[in-house]
């Protein structure tokens, strides 16, 4: 780890304008996964602003939806009423995460950030496209079977937010809103916070440089409320998903009004299928709807000889939670 | 002791021997007390040295420019293949290496400028500050002159050869003409089985912290399994003789076979140490625990297997293939377990081994029993579903009544009792006799089981027991704790065989101080210690009761000693218990503060024979053979699963082990071992594996976040229980080990009951959801 300052700011105005003298430097919230990358030589940040004083807090109401304050933590977002009752694949999914420590530290904006488990970006003596723009990809004739299928690029198959809340809070159309200076705000949709891997691998996210997310609302909705997040993977707790699918439905009369469906562990980013959707809507609540919607959420995909499994597998997984919703 | 060895029979009554006490030395570990071998933080002017090592798999190191690490604050030393100290013996030399006690692999880094595998060390760092050697040391900048490197067995440039042995074992081993017994055979299975590499991951990395107290004395804190053996080879290496070292391993945070040896960074701390002459400390980080301490290798096994229509065995023939080093024939020696496990007249195995760029793998928990019984246990699953036969009966129809490798009787066996209780335990009878045909809700239900078992390796080591006239006594032996209960267990052996109290017993352990015994691995330090403890106390009553009977003013003045016992920390008479005294009068009759007794404990076929224990050239089959029984503990797991077809989870539902492994010291600790154990081989079967690049052959999962082991969530209730066992054949004590026995066969019970929930058979480990998707694509 290099050397580095360390200050913590009282207010969002002196968080911005640190960073803003230091662009190279970094917020830190929790913790629990800026210091890996830093500890691994995968960030090097000279400067470090903790943002833990500032009031970027509350889980309250609003009429746009559910407004969380982005340094609320995954544990008392997951356990929260509001969410569980109104959310609940938002709470599954945050609660589905990390471990019990790493959740009672965790920010709900750190989460939003957190990058790659690709173990050729983790491990900085392999090349990486993404670390090191045109150092090559292992990945593609190596070890890729839990990278992405869908989204993925020629140069980069990471899925490069392997976590699960997002999943939940791109399905749920939840909107971000980012500070940048004071007074400065902007309302960004999850659905177009990251990047796909086009020409610019390092740049994962919309987020600019000093950009601070101070709150995140979820829009209030029945398809929400009978909502679930279901993941798959190698061992019972503690691991990242290899498939995952956050869904909610609307059903009325045994057919469906609405639908909202996003994939984990699949995708470059987390994977909105408006595909799945279009088929959904409209159609009876049938094993047979779910199986055709399956089919369109994984038709783009580009599978390789170790992650071909995931077609099956995240088809699998969808469907089987659309019928936990459909009840 | 000058009477033959005499066989455990408690003082106490109720004795504490067989009692679940609980860990001695629990308070003191959970109040951070215990003091582990990185934790020697007081030592004066204690530096820190920090390994760099190699990003790629082969290659030649260019050049190591470390102006830039020179210049940082607190940097003492840095050392790479142009400056480190030489080796007095080295293991680059196969000559040296004669005199090593521990040497886990044919080489030493950064004696010259050759890269051989990823994760090997280059430079060292010596530092004031951990952060200061660590940050130093990441500002070296390493050139390598890289090459292609291979992978594994597996890759497509890998050469595949037969070696003349691996570990003792002949390249080729023949009993009887299995080919031709296989050709012949009513009833023939092929099947062939991969295995992920797997490793070991104790919770406690490699550390070692050396003290050089004078320029001929030096003192190491490892992280070892066996002190003595790190003793002697160290001093080897050092241009030292054995006394003028000193090894010191108090609390061992896990094992599993990966401390069993020294390897390079135990030398390179007291190197580095002698350089800067101040004490170091040299911790592994996670990755490179990865490539620091070994691993088990990745491995296919082809098992043909030839039966009657009955479903009697007629011949086996095994081939093994796995990856070595560039300098090492080694592979775990998966035939034996094939070998001697059923009633089998005709045995054949082969070991083929390919070069890569690797370190040596090394023994991990049950080397070789555990994959063998991962081939042999679902081959013979799939004998007893091909005749229609229940896998227990399969099994009883083979039973082994002798040993079918050298037609020794077993020293004990209970294997049928097992079978027996363990189904009993279980409900195995509840059991639908058709695979695939269970369900609850979407899930596949499956029931399976197999048999464990582990040899008893011949071992021996001394004890030292002094017993104060206050009834207090303090018992040492050079033994280790891997932190699954040797400090209890000993404590209770003494207290009996004293009579007195296990309160009043101090036991050390895990220093060459202390007398010598061997390391603690193959199972082997219960039966050992326990009896070296026991034979020592033994001496001391012997020294006890010669005293009284010579003395006027005892009342056992004039008797025989052999008619006088010890009960309950008296000395009477055997004829009449009246008559006698309190050990403690005797003493201060004759101004003793304490009386002390030593003894020589041996585990094995050597315990009875002593003249064969002095060949050390006999291997363990001659070693039998004089004493003329074949020991081995023996056991059953009896697992469920539950299978999701369509997500490819496979969860264990419940669990039940059923271990006979001679006296069970403590039913607590125990447990707490098969449980251990059968986790392990759970996380093996279902979810543990290194991923090495087939390119660039190096780990692309080198930590715990992403090498899966069980979490709690994976692991259900787990029953375990013991039979009963007397053996006087194997020890003093009766015992058998259990820590390795536990993990063998759970690999098999896992992926047996997988079959019975989907019909599908799983050979390649782990088990993992793409694996499971996969197979029920396949028909049933």
């Amino acid at each position: 780890m290099n050397d580095f300052s360390y200050t913590q700011a009282a207010t969002a105005k002196e968080a911005t304008d640190l960073r803003k003298a230091t662009p190279a430097g970094a917020y830190i919230a929790g913790g629990t996964t800026l210091l890996d990358l830093m500890k691994a030589h995968l960030a090097e940040h000279p400067q470090l602003v903790d943002i833990n004083q500032l009031p970027l807090k509350g889980i309250e109401q609003t009429k746009d939806g559910l407004r969380i304050g982005a340094l609320e933590t995954m544990s008392d977002v997951g356990e929260h009423p509001l969410v569980v009752q109104q959310y609940p694949a938002v709470s599954q999914a945050l609660l589905l995460a990390a471990s019990p420590q790493l959740r009672n530290m965790a920010s709900l904006g750190g989460n939003i950030l957190q990058r790659t488990r690709c173990g050729y970006f983790r491990d900085a003596a392999f090349p990486c496209n993404k670390r090191v723009p045109g150092s090559g990809c292992p990945a593609l004739d190596g070890d890729h079977h839990n990278l992405a299928i869908l989204g993925v690029s020629d140069s980069c198959i990471a899925n490069s937010y392997p976590g699960d809340l997002s999943v939940a809070l791109t399905a749920f159309d939840a909107v971000l809103t980012l500070e940048k200076a004071k007074g400065k705000q902007r309302q960004v949709p999850l659905t177009e916070f990251y990047l796909l891997p086009g020409n610019t691998l390092q740049r994962e996210t919309v987020l600019e440089p000093g950009e601070l997310i101070v709150a995140i609302t979820i829009p209030a909705a029945t398809h929400a409320q009978r909502s679930t997040y279901l993941k798959v993977r190698e061992r019972s707790s503690y691991a990242y998903a290899l498939a995952s699918a956050a869904v909610g439905l609307d059903v009325q009369g045994g057919t469906i009004r609405a639908a909202r469906v996003a994939l984990g562990g699949v995708g470059a980013q987390p994977w909105r299928s408006r595909e799945a959707e279009r088929v959904l809507t409209g159609q009876p609540a049938t094993e047979a709807t779910f199986r055709a919607a399956a089919a369109a959420a994984l038709q783009g995909a580009r599978p390789r000889e170790h992650n071909r499994y995931k077609v099956e597998l995240a088809q699998n997984t969808l469907v089987r939670a659309l019928q936990q919703v459909a009840g | 002791m000058d009477t033959e060895p005499q066989f455990f029979e408690t003082n106490a009554a109720p004795g504490v021997v067989g009692q679940p006490l609980s860990r001695v030395d629990g308070w003191a570990k959970v109040t951070g007390r215990a003091k582990y071998s990185a934790e020697y933080n007081q030592l004066p002017g204690l530096v820190h040295a920090v390994l760099r090592t190699s990003d790629v798999a082969k290659g030649r190191v260019t050049s190591i420019d470390a102006s830039a690490a020179q210049r940082q604050p607190g940097v003492l030393a840095i050392f790479t293949h142009e400056n480190l100290p030489k080796l007095a013996k080295t293991p680059n030399n196969p000559e040296d290496q004669k005199a090593f006690a521990s040497s886990p692999m044919s080489f030493f880094p950064m004696a010259s400028d050759q890269v051989h595998y990823a994760g090997q060390p280059l430079a060292m760092v010596v530092a004031d500050t951990l952060e200061h050697a660590q940050y130093a040391a990441a500002l070296l900048k390493v050139n390598i002159a890289a090459e292609v490197p291979t992978a594994s067995y597996l890759d497509p440039k890998a050469t595949s050869y037969v070696p003349k042995s691996v570990k003792g074992t002949e390249g080729v081993t023949k009993r009887g003409d299995a080919q031709a017994a296989f050709r012949n055979a009513p009833v023939q299975l092929t099947a062939t089985y991969h295995h992920a590499t797997n490793h070991h991951n104790p919770m406690e990395p490699g550390a070692t912290t050396a003290h050089w107290e004078a320029p001929d004395r030096l003192t190491v804190y490892d992280t070892t399994q066996g002190v003595s053996e790190t003793q002697k080879t160290l001093a080897a290496m050092l241009g030292l003789a054995t006394e003028q070292v000193r090894v010191v391993t108090k609390y061992l945070g896990g094992g599993f076979g990966c401390k069993a040896w020294v390897w390079p960074h135990v030398v390179l701390a007291p190197l580095a140490a002698k350089a800067v002459g101040r004490p170091v400390k040299l911790v592994l980080t996670r990755p490179q625990q990865f490539t620091g301490m070994g691993h088990r290798e990745e491995q296919e096994q082809t098992l043909r297997l030839g039966a009657t229509k009955e479903g009697k065995l007629l011949g086996i023939v095994h081939e093994k293939t796995s990856t070595t080093s560039p300098w090492d024939d080694y592979a775990e020696t998966n035939s034996r377990i094939i070998n001697m496990l059923y009633a089998l007249p005709a045995f054949e195995s082969t070991y083929h081994l390919a070069k890569a760029s690797v370190m040596t793998s090394t023994s991990t928990r049950a080397p070789g029993d555990m994959p063998g019984s991962f081939a042999i246990e679902c081959s013979m699953d799939d004998l007893a579903y091909q005749l229609g036969l229940d896998p227990i009966q399969v099994r009883l129809l083979n039973y082994a009544e002798k040993d079918p490798t050298n037609g020794h009787p077993w020293s004990s066996k209970s294997l049928k009792q097992c079978y027996a209780r363990g189904a009993e335990l279980f409900g195995w009878s509840q059991r639908n006799p058709r695979n695939g045909q269970t369900r609850n809700g979407k899930l596949l239900v499956g029931y399976g089981m197999a048999t464990a078992s582990y040899p008893v390796h011949n071992s021996q080591g001394n004890a030292r027991v002094r017993l104060y006239a206050d009834g207090r006594a303090v018992v040492q032996a050079g033994a280790t704790d891997l932190g699954t209960g040797t400090y209890t267990i000993i404590t209770q052996v003494a207290a009996d065989a004293l009579g007195v109290p296990p309160q009043n017993i101090r036991f050390e352990l895990g220093d060459t101080i202390l007398p010598t015994t061997q390391w603690s691995g193959g199972s082997t330090a219960a039966g050992r210690v326990s009896s070296s403890v026991y034979l020592a106390a033994q001496e001391v009553w012997q020294k006890l009761i010669k005293m009284a009977v010579i003395d006027r003013k005892s009342p056992l003045y004039g008797a025989k000693a052999a008619d006088v016992v010890m009960e309950k920390g008296r000395l009477q008479l055997k004829a009449d218990p009246g008559k006698g005294e309190a050990f403690g009068e005797v003493m201060k009759r004759a101004s003793l503060s304490d009386v002390e007794g030593t003894a020589q404990g041996r585990y094995g076929s050597i315990y009875k024979e002593p003249g064969a224990a002095a060949d050390a050239n006999m291997n363990k089959e001659e070693k039998d053979a004089a004493a003329g029984y074949s020991m081995h503990a023996f056991g059953a797991h009896f697992c469920e699963v539950h299978v999701d077809p369509e997500l490819g989870t496979v969860r264990v539902a419940r669990w039940v082990s059923v271990m006979s492994a001679g006296r069970i010291l403590n039913p607590k600790t125990a447990r707490s071992q098969v449980i251990g154990g059968s986790i392990f081989g759970i996380g093996a079967a279902l979810m543990e594996q290194t991923v090495r690049d087939p390119n660039l052959a190096r780990y692309t999962n080198a930590d715990l976040a992403s090498y899966h082991v069980p979490v709690n969530a994976d692991i259900p209730d787990m029953r375990v229980d013991f039979i009963d066992e007397h053996d006087p054949h194997v020890n003093a004590m009766g015992v058998k080990g259990i820590g390795e026995i536990s993990i063998v066969g759970v690999t098999a019970a896992v992926a047996n009951a997988v079959f019975h929930a989907t019909g599908r058979r799983l050979r390649s480990l782990p088990m993992t959801p793409d694996k499971v998707l996969a197979a029920m694509r396949q028909p049933a």
